[in-house]
């Protein structure tokens, strides 16, 4: 049995009197696309940051492939460019080109030659959907698109792992689409994708496990048919009917009621 | 460290009579600014075009022009045409004229962001122009302006110490003196300096309660929210 | 009268001289203090503040005195040199306080995105904030840079033929000094206006293209 990509043990984070969370134990394999789910401030961006490894812990470790990335001494800005993350507020560099922001961490950070980190920026801004908008700069572009170049940029480093905190909270509802589209082609193509997001629909159909959690620790998770019509807490229940009534999602051909 | 100590003591008195002057010089200089730039502001928003020129014309040739040659021209330039003023009024003129032209600046700032729609206001029950100003424009552009204007005060009291250099006993040519007489100018321009220290520390202190004690509730720059 | 003219023009040229050592030695210190003051450890920060606080709480000629002293007692520098370095120490601090506000506009999470790619915290610095940064600056830098032209007036008491010192000597030998000191006025004026304009400029010309 290969073992997971990604490995969160017994993580835990403190701010001051308060416990972010505690002991959270996360298994991400290869390939696998999870949703993080639960009300808002429960740490899930903060347990995002933990990971890759933005935020200092309280206790726990992280692995990726098998390797400890919080153990003393660890080249922190070596992981990171092995973990690829997409933020809330896009977080794009304003002073350059959207081809610069996706070119500068290729020529700066993996130190590539010029010509091969111009194809690999182009090749990456296809994928995406944005060549044509190569030479704008974020200043001209819409949320959606700023997002999919941020996408761009973290796809650009090779990551083994991509961890997306709440990719689509600060966009217009029409803009949101394209962004979730590009996520879902990601995942069909077979990307470890860590999710927190609050669109249930991209949960249930392209999550191959969905994590609730609430207050600090993970309440339940399994895959989306088990959370949506197995879960085995009230709570969990409770909670993604509410959202999903909430988003106004249809369900296809079943009762949208619990 | 403790010569220092011996020395800026021994000299306390003298310097303290220094810091007098620098105060007064501070204090008369901030009024004549604050009546000359409120003056200014007004002429620059409210006025004729002639007034506006003037007022521009004003503004713009004592912040584009050093303090130093403002106060040289004043004292050794005027002469020349036949008016001779003493060193105190040349100082005052100076300071006064330099620091109104900055305030002018704040309080522009403060009374567009009041302006157009306070004035709408205004006049909508029936207010003159210069009762608006007066009643709703000005109070609340006062205020306003007051974190932004109280760098001023600071500002002027640090430019207080040229006018040594036309012999006015303030605080700066009293370590002169003493540096002559002591042949430590080092030492001498560092009691200066502490002084100095101590007062800004003061008037900023001062500035700041005034700022708290002077904020319209709900209503800040920052457009902060309850 | 051309001699008079050339007499006052050779004044400008060390004025211009001064300003051209002081500013930009300002900010090379300032920029030095402000990168210290924001991303040094806690004793860094209080260091840098307190550079901060003891510079700009003293009058720009009292610490011109002070460190021209203690430089051409050490060194064997001319008042000239003394007295630009001096102003450049002064107007670090200054320039400190614009550039640590610009870092402070650009944001953490700048710094935070550069991370995620994976850049070292210096490269961060230097690929990412700087540059932005520097760009926000321009306006309140430009107003500092006005104000260090203006204070190279300074250097006047410390003797250095500048365009007061010389306003001054013209006025002896013409018995004209409302015209000598107004044409130093005049020739600040005109200075002073041509650096605004000019940085003016240059922050139009860097500015980050926006939705037409």
């Amino acid at each position: 049995m290969t073992h997971p990509i990604l490995e969160a043990r017994n993580l835990t984070k403190i701010y001051g009197q308060n416990v972010i969370f505690k002991d959270i134990t996360l298994e991400v394999k290869e390939g696998e696309t999870i949703v993080i789910i639960g009300p808002s401030g429960t740490g899930k961006s903060t347990l995002l940051r933990c990971i890759n490894l933005l935020t200092p812990n309280d206790g726990g470790q992280v692995f990726l492939d098998g390797k400890e990335i919080t153990a003393r001494g660890y080249d922190q800005d070596e992981v990171r460019q092995h973990i690829g993350m997409v933020f809330q507020n896009f977080l794009l560099f304003n002073h350059l080109t959207a081809f610069d922001n996706v070119m500068i961490g290729l020529t700066k950070v993996r130190k590539m030659a010029k010509d091969r980190a111009r194809e690999k920026a182009m090749e990456e801004l296809n994928r995406v959907g944005l060549a044509d908008r190569a030479d704008h700069y974020p200043g001209q572009l819409s949320g959606g698109q700023q997002q999919r170049v941020a996408i761009a940029r973290a796809l650009a480093m090779d990551p083994r792992v991509m961890l997306f905190d709440e990719p689509t909270s600060a966009l217009d509802p029409e803009l949101i689409g394209e962004v979730l589209g590009v996520m879902e082609k990601l995942a069909r193509d077979r990307m470890t994708m860590l999710v927190v997001t609050h669109e249930m629909g991209f949960a249930r159909e392209v999550a191959d496990r969905i994590v609730f959690m609430e207050k600090g620790s993970i309440v339940e998770e399994g895959s989306p048919d088990d959370l949506f019509y197995h879960p085995k807490y009230e709570r969990t229940r409770e909670f993604l009917w509410k959202i999903t009534e909430l988003y106004g999602k249809k369900e296809k051909g079943k009762a949208a009621a619990p | 460290m403790s010569d220092f100590y011996a020395f800026f003591i021994r000299f306390l008195p003298d310097l303290l009579k220094g810091a007098g002057i620098t105060l007064l010089l501070t204090a008369q200089g901030l009024i004549a600014g604050f009546v000359l730039g409120l003056l200014a502001t007004l002429a620059r928003t409210y006025g004729s075009k002639f007034w506006r020129g003037l007022a521009v014309g004003y503004i713009e040739v004592f912040r584009g022009t050093p303090l130093l040659v403002q106060l040289f021209l004043i004292y050794y330039g005027l002469p020349g045409l036949g008016i001779t003023l003493s060193r105190e009024l040349s100082a005052f003129l100076a300071l006064g004229l330099n620091s109104g032209a900055y305030q002018a600046e704040y309080l522009r700032g403060s009374i567009l962001a009041i302006g157009d729609s306070q004035m709408m206001a205004g006049r909508s029950i029936g207010l003159s122009r210069w009762q608006t100003i007066w009643y709703v424009i000005l109070p609340q552009a006062l205020r306003l302006a007051i974190p932004a204007w109280s760098n001023e005060p600071v500002s002027l009291l640090k430019s207080t110490a040229v006018v040594f250099l036309i012999a006015v006993p303030e605080l700066m040519a009293k370590a002169k003196a003493i540096a002559a007489r002591t042949y430590d100018p080092i030492g001498s321009y560092l009691a200066v300096a502490v002084i100095y220290l101590a007062i800004v520390y003061i008037l900023d202190a001062f500035l700041r309660w005034l700022e708290r004690v002077s904020r319209i509730p709900g209503f800040e720059t920052e457009g902060k929210r309850a | 009268m051309s001699n008079l003219f050339n007499y006052i023009v050779q004044g400008t040229a060390i004025t211009i001289g001064v300003t051209l050592v002081a500013l930009p030695f300002g900010l090379i210190l300032g920029l030095l203090m402000a990168l210290v003051h924001t991303y040094g450890g806690k004793i860094f920060n209080r260091i840098a503040a307190a550079y901060s606080l003891l510079l700009r709480g003293v009058p720009p000629i009292v610490l011109l005195f002070i460190l021209y002293f203690i430089l051409s007692g050490s060194i064997n520098l001319s008042p000239f040199w003394a007295g630009s370095i001096s102003l450049g120490i002064v107007s670090s601090a200054y320039q400190m306080e614009i550039l640590r506000g610009a870092l402070l506009a650009v944001g953490g999470g700048q710094m935070t995105a550069a991370r995620a790619v994976g850049m070292s915290r210096l490269q961060a610095i230097q690929f990412i904030i700087l540059p932005q940064a520097l760009r926000l600056a321009i306006p309140p830098w430009s107003n500092e840079a006005s104000i260090v032209l203006k204070d190279s007036s300074l250097v006047y008491a410390l003797g250095v033929p500048e365009i007061l010192r010389r306003a001054q000597q013209l006025s002896a030998t013409t018995q004209q000094p409302f015209l000598a000191y107004g044409a130093a006025a005049v020739i600040y004026f005109v200075l002073v206006f041509a650096v605004n304009r000019g940085l003016d400029y240059l922050s139009e010309r860097t500015k980050l293209p926006t939705h037409s």
